[in-house]
Order: C-alpha cells, then sequence, then structure tokens
C-alpha cells in the first residue's frame, strides 16, 4: 500500500473535463513536482490533494485514509502567495500554527511557554528571528514564503503542497530559497508536492517529475477532454532513469 | 510638465488648505456687511460678531425657566442618541455581514434580503417608526439603526468575501474551527474596515438624527434649529451648524487615529 493513493480521479467544471483518469501511488518522503502548461489542471490537482475541491469521479487517500471532505491538519500548504496572515507579527503566525487547532483560537496558558519555544526554534531555522515582531507586509517576498513554510511546518503536516511557492522570488533568492527546502526535507523526511513552472526547478528539487498534459486533443473543440499525467520521470539521477537498475538485479551484477 | 506632476510644496498647500475656509468667512462677512448697512436690522446674515456674541452667550448662560445651559443639553442628547444608534448599528453589521462573508448558507439567506432593505428609504419609515416606538428616545435611534446598518452590513460582508481564499484554506490546514477563522482569521482584517463604515456612515447618521429631531422631540441639536428657524434667529441656527460640523469632525478623527494606532499592521491602507 503506499503512503498517497490517487485512484481513476476525474474532475469537471460545468461539464468540461479538467483532468481524467488520474492514477498515481506515491511512497512516504518522496519528494514530487508537478508540471504542465498553463490550464493543464496541475493546481486543480494540488487543491484536490489539499481537499479544497472535492474530484468529481475517483478518490484520493492518504495511507489508506477515507478521502477528504476539506482542508486539515493533515495537509500543509504554501501557496504562491498570501499564505501568511497579514494581521499577525511574523512570530503569531507561527504561533497560529499551534493555537488554530485549540477550540477558541487560543493557547492554553500552560502550553504557552514550550510553543512560545517550539517558535523561537523554526524562526531560527527559517533565519527570522531578528525581524520576529514585524508584520509579513514589511518583509521580502523571500522571507515570507521562508515564513509561510516554517508556519506549515509548525503544524506537522504528513503531506506538504507548494503551489508555485517560488514563482514570485528573483533568481537569486529562489535558489536560496531551494537550498533552505532541501535542508528542510532532509530534517524532517516529508512528503512533498510542488507544482512549478520551471522545469529546471523541478527536476533539480524532485525525486519524481509527473507531467500532466492532455492525451487526447479535438481539434475541433480544444476543451472536450482533460489532463492527466503523461510521464512520471524518475528524477533521482540527474533525470536520467534506470542508472542504477543493476542494482535492483544482484545476479547480473555478478554475472558482468 | 504635466499638471498631475505638479506637487505643491508645504507653505504653498497650507495655504490652499486654508484657501477655502477663509474664502467662505470672508465671503459671508462682505455679504453681511452689504446686508447690514442697507437694513441693520437684517436678521438673515447677523455680523460675525454678533454670531459669536451668541455663541458666548449659549454656551455659558443657563436657560432662565429649565436654569441649565441648553446648548450642552442640546448636545449630550444629540450625542446620546447618535452614538448609541452607531454603536448598534456596528455590532449588528459586524455580526451579520462576518456570518454572511464567511457561511454560504447565511449568504443563500440573509445577502439578497439586506440588499433590498438597503434599498427602502429610512426617512420614508420615520412616520411607521414614531407610531411604533412613540416620540421618545427609542424612535431616534431606531431611524439611524435602520439607516445606516444594511449599508454597514454589505460593506463588511464584502470585505470578509475580499479575504483570499487561500488564508482561509491555509487557515484550515493548521487545523481552525470556523468560530476560530471567523474570530482569529476574519475578524482583526474586517475591524479596520467597520472603523472606516463607522467613520463614512456618521454623516448619513446626522442627517437622520436631525431630521428625527426636527419632526418629533423636545432637546437636541436638530430640535433647536428647527425650533429658532421660527424666530429668523440665524445666529443660533449658525452657531449650532457650526458646533455640529466640528463635532463630526472631532468624531471622524478620533476614529481615524483609534484605527492607526490599533491596527498598526494595515500601514498605509486606511
Amino acid at each position: 500500500m503506499s503512503f498517497v493513493t490517487v485512484r481513476d480521479v476525474w474532475q469537471s467544471y460545468g461539464g468540461r473535463p479538467i483532468l481524467e483518469r488520474v492514477n498515481v501511488d506515491i511512497e512516504e518522503g518522496e519528494f514530487i513536482s508537478i508540471v504542465g502548461a498553463s490550464g493543464c489542471g496541475k493546481s486543480t490537482f494540488l487543491r484536490m490533494l489539499l481537499a479544497q475541491e472535492l474530484p468529481s469521479r475517483g478518490a484520493i487517500q492518504i495511507e489508506g485514509g477515507d478521502p477528504a471532505k476539506e482542508p486539515g491538519i493533515e495537509r500543509g500548504v504554501v501557496f504562491q502567495k498570501y499564505s501568511v496572515f497579514p494581521h499577525l507579527t511574523v512570530r503569531q503566525n507561527l504561533l497560529a500554527a499551534e493555537g488554530f487547532c485549540t477550540p477558541l483560537g487560543f493557547l492554553p496558558r500552560k502550553a504557552r511557554k514550550s510553543a512560545n519555544m517550539r517558535s523561537q526554534n523554526t524562526l531560527d531555522r527559517i533565519g527570522l528571528s531578528h525581524v520576529a515582531d514585524q508584520y509579513p507586509a514589511s518583509l521580502s517576498g523571500g522571507m515570507q514564503q521562508r515564513l509561510a513554510i516554517g508556519q506549515a511546518l509548525m503544524a506537522t503536516p504528513r503531506v506538504l503542497l507548494l503551489d508555485e511557492p517560488f514563482g514570485a522570488l528573483d533568481p537569486g533568492t529562489r535558489l536560496q530559497m531551494h537550498d533552505f527546502l532541501m535542508e528542510l526535507r532532509a530534517e524532517t523526511g516529508m512528503t512533498i508536492f510542488m507544482v512549478s513552472h520551471d522545469l529546471e526547478e523541478a527536476f533539480k528539487l524532485g525525486d519524481r517529475v509527473l507531467v500532466f498534459d492532455k492525451p487526447r486533443w479535438d481539434p475541433h473543440d480544444p476543451g472536450l477532454y482533460g489532463a492527466t499525467i503523461t510521464y512520471d520521470f524518475d528524477a533521482r539521477t540527474g533525470g536520467i532513469p534506470y542508472q542504477n537498475i543493476l542494482n535492483d538485479y544482484p545476479g547480473l551484477m555478478a554475472a558482468e | 510638465m504635466r499638471l498631475i506632476n505638479r506637487v505643491p510644496d508645504r507653505p504653498l498647500s497650507v495655504f490652499l488648505l486654508a484657501l477655502p475656509f477663509v474664502a467662505i468667512c470672508v465671503a459671508y462677512a462682505i455679504g453681511s456687511d452689504i446686508r447690514l448697512t442697507a437694513n441693520p436690522s437684517d436678521k438673515l446674515l447677523p455680523a460675525p460678531e454678533t454670531i459669536w456674541n451668541t455663541a458666548m452667550r449659549l454656551i455659558s448662560e443657563p436657560d432662565r425657566r429649565s436654569e441649565t445651559i441648553l446648548f450642552w443639553r442640546d448636545t449630550w442628547s444629540s450625542l446620546y442618541r447618535l452614538l448609541f444608534g452607531v454603536a448598534i448599528s456596528a455590532t449588528i453589521s459586524l455580526i451579520v455581514g462576518m456570518a454572511i462573508g464567511l457561511l454560504p448558507f447565511m449568504r443563500s439567506f440573509m445577502s439578497t434580503f439586506v440588499a433590498v432593505l438597503s434599498m427602502v428609504p429610512p426617512l420614508a419609515l420615520l412616520p411607521i417608526l414614531f407610531i411604533v416606538f412613540g416620540l421618545g428616545e427609542v424612535s431616534k435611534i431606531v431611524l439611524i439603526v435602520v439607516g445606516i446598518t444594511p449599508f454597514m452590513t454589505r460593506d463588511i460582508a464584502q470585505r470578509v468575501l475580499d479575504i483570499p481564499t487561500e488564508q482561509l484554506v491555509k487557515a484550515q490546514t493548521l487545523g481552525a474551527s470556523t468560530w476560530v477563522i471567523a474570530s482569529r482569521v476574519a475578524l482583526p482584517q474586517v475591524l479596520p474596515r467597520l472603523i472606516s463604515n463607522v467613520r463614512l456612515s456618521l454623516g448619513s447618521a446626522w442627517l437622520f438624527l436631525i431630521a428625527a429631531e426636527a419632526v418629533a422631540s423636545n432637546v437636541g441639536l436638530g430640535y433647536r434649529i428647527f425650533l429658532v428657524r421660527r424666530y429668523l434667529a440665524m445666529d443660533v441656527i449658525l452657531t449650532y451648524v457650526i458646533w455640529i460640523t466640528i463635532l463630526a469632525f472631532i468624531l471622524d478623527w478620533l476614529l481615524k487615529n483609534v484605527s492607526k494606532y490599533a491596527f498598526p499592521w494595515m500601514e498605509e491602507g486606511l
């Protein structure tokens, strides 16, 4: 049984199919990059993973559990923008990750001390201690995304979803964010899905790269068919698959 | 240089700021002088010093019959009605507006109703209010509430709808319930808007208050203006009008500063 199971998922808006027959199995701890042309449904796929939208057919399960009906604490998310709360300071944004799941939205007094310590650790980890008491509006784009990732990780989700998280950043900051994300991933071993427009980024970060495209195309009615996963690249060894295939067959190795 | 790129420097902008006020005072003084030289007992445009003397008399000398200074009594009772009405409106509009903005069920249930309600001309309801609530304080406060609540509610609901979906989804992925999203995500972001709403609707609130006081009352700023109109006491009327303007300006200034200090994250957004 794989960690995330996507079985025969269809999605259509107003009778127009966007995605059709999407099937994929994801192992725990894999980093999945999702690429594709604009409007091919990769963000739709991410929203369905998030359970912000429900598929019109099929099901998405985490570890064989019931398909989620609304976004919940199992799935963390970072969007391209608007991911942090503008009315909370950087520290409060991190604490929100712990406080929001209480019935009234505030941490009880007892829990506050340890939560403060954890938030301080995260602040140090994401390198925002020096701006802990500023509001997000005064941070740069890269800092805001670091905060958004830190906030999502504070809630310790089982799956982290990234919707073009570095799309609005300049190339230099983007490279820093890649390193930051790879370090975090090495530390937490979390399963990550990332939608990206940047093929280089997708292959650099991902273990697998899923390509969304339309397998059927009606020239008289381009919207007739939806997209699906047309390629599932193994990006682990520099994007060139089967480099280590002999490792799987010790007998062949010996024969050679 | 294009006109849109020309910016006045500091002294000039102060001068421009003062210009309309000075112009109106000068125009009034000239007009008043012309009329008074033609007819010293003219009552329509009393001389500025007459207005000043009347103002001083109004704010310091008690009424002979009731032994109170009517000016301050009028002020307090009008302010009481106004602030009470606006406070009720703000509370109702905040609760209903947030519910409409956040809950699809409430949106289906209330949003068209509120939209239709905001089309009802409040002053046309005044007779009904007098019949139902009598001529006392209640009908005046209710008129203010009826007059400004629908508009404020619609605006609050719209502001909640304007909160990016990303934020609401994010809050859910952090485990927030509907109540937590309402109280910790939507409410803090809507409160500055509520204050600017109150600022905008204070004008209408004054209008409704003075209309209600003019029709049936025995104390209040609007009542006094319409009472002394019978004696053509322009000096009293002008004193009261200026005083109402000052009060409205102070209220507006206070609210502006409250939102500046209470919501530092808004920065220049106000």
